[in-house]
């Protein structure tokens, strides 16, 4: 538990990382947070974040419930906006700007990155208009042959095409979850955004449908930068490149995550990824 | 009837009963460990309380239903000769008189002959007699039954017997009597409605009163009267009803639905806590209520309006429109339907807003999240979403438009008139139902029987509208969900 005495290291941890997470990560900064504090009314949900998310590679928010990963999370794209009594103090960057700045307009933020929520949520509509739908009304394609060449490329991108390229006017609730959560991955590509939010994506699914989603955010990871919040240490050690921990609403550490979930410099992060928390 | 006693000694033998099957349940599980019984000891009470209780209670509740009717039949059977010399009319009226002075009630003032009012005497005492004789059958076979339930139900009790399965069998007969009731009073209310219908029909032929444009109902009410033949053309009466019905719903369901999209979309919570009760007090106010605000506000100030535009008119190119406007009276379609719709709007707007925050949030946050602006979403992602359950809240108002009386009744006039201009005077279906029935009036003619006709015209409509509703409803259930 957590009053574990401070100090009392545990041999090495053997965690299996696939070769693509183990080299370290030196591509520049997409986001770069700094002393983000949130507040739900008076309650204070995170204190002092502060992370550097790098661009095309995955990174891995992981901590135990209630820690706060999942609000920092949708800090990024203001999400939290939509709560009357969320209140967020703090910078941080997409590109260099303040996304909290009065001259950003959340909609067009949004655009930007794009998330995908821990249930899927396809619209009540087809298939296609469900991808379509971010490519309408930001205006992307004109004309209906643009449309269509949209929603394939972002089916195609999200490994869904093969499975609904004959049933695109079928209900997108129709399809099972995995196949759900991917959709809703492809929609949330079709409007090219820079940043691809994951609040937990893979929690509602079957091992099988986990793995189709994990193999597909490595694929995406050479055009995006993603952010993943998961409660799974074992995906954050296969998808991710870089991990944050979070424990009570704080950032405890974050770096290259093979470091650490091999060598973590927090006994907290220790312990937690050893499994003795959370 | 049976006293209250008898049935307070029900209860109480049949709680006793349920002790008793308790008590012997336990005491015999007792020495065998807790889990020898197969059934909680509460089944077993419940198990002979019900044997003992049911059948009882069902013989009391036949004798008070039929118990009445035996007795003046059997009184009736044998006649004296005074009697059956009698006219079946005077019978009845005689009949009737035995009857008051058995429960003590004043007789009618009517004179007998002598030998008659002897009879009445007789056939008074030997009713108090019959009836008195099957109060105590009644009683008795309850009583027989009661006990012959207890000692059947009560040995059966040990503690392998599944008593759960037998008092769960007895609930589902419960269940099933209750809703039987409600359907059988449906199909009652039905049947009366076509029956009645049948009789009106026979005296106007169904196409005359479906396709026929003039009603006017009034009829000779008696042989002796100067007859007139009296027109039932129903449709005067439909097309005022959809007039009607129309303006209230262009009214309402704009108001209405807007309302709700406010309510759950973008008021504050505040707000919401202060603003949707205040909508719903527009739910309780009285019908008589808007109907007084429609005749005495709304009709004299749409009146005074349409006048001085007409006055405006005269004499210019719309010389003749302005010569109507100028003549238009307080009693119109147009503030019937207003009114009605204003009646209407919290029905929609509350029925709206439950069914629009029912829509998930993870959609809506899914829809922002791409980054559509809040219209967006709710234009795109939360109305297609949550339009099956308003179509079928628009539905439902109306069918409350149609049934609506009062408002119409106080504003609209009752002439019947084929007419969809909302400044004239109409009537619906409804109010001619209320005025063909008030006051004293005989159950045999065309004109009261034409009540009936329209009532089941409109019951089939309604039912048609539901079914429509339903359908849409589940059409797109199967493409959404």
């Amino acid at each position: 538990m957590l009053s574990q005495p401070e100090g009392s290291k545990d041999g090495p941890v053997h965690i299996e990382l696939r070769p693509q997470s183990a080299h370290a990560v030196d591509a520049p900064a997409k986001l770069r947070a700094r002393d983000v504090n949130v507040f739900y009314g008076d309650k204070q949900a995170l204190f002092d974040a502060s992370l550097d998310v790098p661009e095309k590679a995955v990174t891995a928010l992981i901590g135990p419930s209630g820690c706060g990963k999942s609000t920092f999370l949708r800090c990024i794209n203001r999400m939290n906006d939509t709560i009357a009594t969320a209140r967020v103090t703090g910078r941080i960057e997409l590109d260099g700007e303040d996304v909290n700045d009065r001259s950003i307009d959340p909609v067009l933020l949004r655009a930007r990155v794009g998330m995908v929520f821990q249930k899927p949520n396809p619209f009540p509509k087809s298939i296609f208009e469900n991808v379509a739908y971010g490519p309408r009304i930001h205006g992307i394609a004109t004309g209906k042959r643009e449309l269509e060449h949209v929603v394939e490329t972002s089916l195609k991108r999200a490994g869904l095409w093969n499975e609904v390229a004959d049933r695109l006017q079928a209900p997108g609730t129709s399809l099972s979850g995995g196949q759900q959560q991917r959709l809703v991955i492809a929609r949330a590509i079709a409007v090219n955004p820079e940043v691809i939010l994951m609040d937990e994506p893979c929690s509602a699914l079957d091992p099988i449908a986990t793995a189709r989603v994990e193999e597909l955010i490595d694929e995406l990871r050479e055009e995006y930068c993603i952010v993943i919040v998961t409660h799974s240490m074992a995906q954050a050690a296969r998808v991710s490149q870089k991990t944050a921990f979070f424990h009570l609403g704080k950032l405890i550490e974050s770096g290259n995550t093979d470091e650490i979930f091999t060598n973590p410099r927090d006994t907290r992060t220790q312990d937690y990824i050893t499994g003795r928390f959370g | 009837m049976i006293s209250w006693a008898v049935l307070a000694a029900l209860v109480l033998f049949s709680a006793v009963t349920y002790a008793l099957g308790r008590r012997k349940l336990t005491a015999q599980a007792a020495g065998q460990g807790r889990d020898r019984a197969h059934s909680r000891p509460g089944y077993h009470g419940a198990y002979v309380m019900l044997w003992v209780a049911v059948p009882a209670a069902a013989v009391l509740l036949l004798h008070g239903a039929f118990g009445g009717r035996i007795a003046a039949a059997a009184v009736q059977a044998e006649k004296p000769a005074a009697v059956a010399a009698l006219t079946p009319q005077q019978r009845m009226v005689f009949y009737d008189d035995v009857q008051s002075t058995v429960v003590g009630r004043t007789p009618s003032e009517i004179i007998y002959a002598p030998d008659v009012r002897e009879a009445l005497d007789a056939e008074a005492r030997e009713a108090v007699r019959i009836e008195m004789g099957l109060r105590l059958a009644a009683v008795a076979a309850a009583l027989v039954l009661a006990v012959a339930g207890f000692v059947f139900s009560y040995r059966r009790v040990r503690p392998e017997f599944r008593a759960r399965q037998h008092v769960e069998g007895w609930t589902a007969v419960l269940l099933f009597a209750c809703s039987a009731a409600a359907i059988l009073t449906t199909v009652g209310i039905v049947a009366s409605l076509a029956f009645e219908s049948f009789r009106f029909f026979q005296a106007v032929p169904p196409h005359q009163f479906l396709f026929g444009l003039d009603w006017d109902p009034q009829i000779a009410m008696r042989s002796d009267q100067f007859a007139t033949s009296g027109a039932f053309g129903a449709v005067p009466l439909f097309v005022g009803t959809f007039l009607i019905m129309l303006i209230a719903m262009v009214v309402a369901a704009p108001i209405g639905l807007l309302s709700a999209i406010y309510l759950a979309e973008y008021a504050s919570r505040p707000t919401r806590a202060v603003v949707k009760p205040l909508l719903e007090v527009l739910a309780g106010v009285p019908t008589v209520v808007y109907g007084f605000f429609a005749a005495l506000t709304v009709g004299p100030l749409f009146r005074s309006t349409f006048n001085a535009i007409g006055a405006q008119l005269l004499g210019g190119p719309f010389h003749e429109l302005g010569l109507y406007l100028s003549q238009v009276q307080n009693q119109m379609a147009l503030v019937a339907g207003a009114v009605m719709g204003i009646m209407l709007i919290p029905f929609v707007s509350s029925l709206s807003d439950d069914i629009i925050n029912a829509v998930p949030q993870s959609l809506r946050d899914g829809s922002l999240a791409m980054g559509a602006t809040p219209s967006e979403t709710i234009k795109k992602v939360v109305m297609p979403a949550a339009l099956p359950g308003i179509v079928a809240a628009l539905l439902l108002a109306v069918s409350r438009a149609i049934g609506e009386t009062m408002i119409v009744t106080m504003a609209a006039g009752l002439q019947a008139k084929t007419t969809l201009n909302p400044l004239d005077t109409v009537t619906t279906v409804t109010v001619q139902i209320v005025t063909l029935l008030t006051g004293d009036q005989e159950f045999d003619s065309p004109k009261t029987l034409s009540a009936f006709g329209l009532g089941l015209t409109l019951f089939v409509i309604t039912l048609i509208l539901n079914v429509i509703a339903l359908r849409i409803v589940q059409k797109y259930r199967e493409q959404y969900d």
